[in-house]
């Protein structure tokens, strides 16, 4: 039980996406909801990383995670500059009061 | 109870514990440290996966790269000076519960299916065969992701630039 195992990575990822989502959920600015997703992205990638070490898979998994971190960073980029556009327009990034498309 | 296993508890326990504090610190400006602290743990799961070459990567991706990127979006979306950089939460409660008996099923149907697991030897050094990898069979995806870059790098500055007056 204390010997680690793949289902100890499993466990670390799926605690890690939870996380993640009750920050994408429960935040109101957008840096932060960035920063759930950038968890989410992470237990993904953890996951990955895991089957492709236990499950006798060679590096694919690795490379997928590879991809998984290189489209994190261009989400990153342009998610900020749609928050920086945000901010210049309303003088506010909370998520939950930038709703003038319901009007 | 090995080496191994004793420091995989300690990058487990710093991972799940800063992203703990990431989504509960109400200062955004702690939330994108204890990241860092996050990312830091995360490549260290990776070492002991043996993927030395994705936690370099991950080091210097996410901590040079979009940490810093998200710092930059703190300080330029609040007015630092004038007011406390706090963020306000919403639905606290439903989202707890629904997040824990998330949690909970994920982790049950993991421990309970029977993965076909071979425990893995730690393979000495990845990086010649990842790169082998990438221009081999994934060769498509690679030029895909560049050209990807290249329209993020060029999307992001257009957006964000000043309007000409």
């Amino acid at each position: 039980m204390l010997t680690v195992g793949l289902n100890h990575f499993l466990v670390i990822s799926a605690v890690l996406f939870s996380l993640g989502i009750y920050g994408i959920v429960t935040r109101k600015n957008a840096v932060m909801v960035l920063m759930g997703i950038e968890l989410v992205l992470n237990s993904a990638n953890i996951n990955f990383v895991a089957f492709s070490h236990y499950g006798n898979f060679g590096l694919n998994g690795q490379a997928i995670a590879l991809f998984v971190i290189v489209l994190a960073a261009a989400e990153a980029a342009i998610a900020l500059a749609i928050v920086l556009n945000v901010y210049k327009t309303f003088a506010e990034v909370n998520v939950d009061e930038i709703d003038h498309l319901k009007e | 109870m090995n080496l191994y296993d004793i420091i995989f508890y300690i990058f487990a326990a710093i991972t799940i514990l800063s992203a703990l504090f990431v989504v509960t610190t109400r200062n955004i400006v702690h939330s994108a440290f204890f990241l860092l602290f996050t990312f830091f743990g995360v490549a260290g799961i990776y070492v002991l996966l043996g993927a030395d070459f994705i936690a370099i990567a991950q080091i210097m991706v996410y901590v040079g790269g979009i940490l810093i990127l998200i710092l930059f979006g703190v300080m330029l979306t609040n007015k630092i000076t004038s007011v406390e950089i706090r963020t306000g939460t919403v639905q606290m409660i439903p989202a707890t519960i629904g997040v824990v008996i998330f949690m909970a099923a994920v982790i049950a149907i993991m421990v309970m299916t029977n993965w076909k697991s071979e425990p893995g030897l730690i393979p000495l050094g990845t990086t010649k065969d990842l790169g082998h990898l990438l221009i081999n069979d994934y060769v498509l995806i690679f030029e895909l992701l560049g050209i990807l870059l290249l329209i993020a790098l060029i999307g992001a500055a257009s957006i964000a630039r000043r309007e000409q007056e």
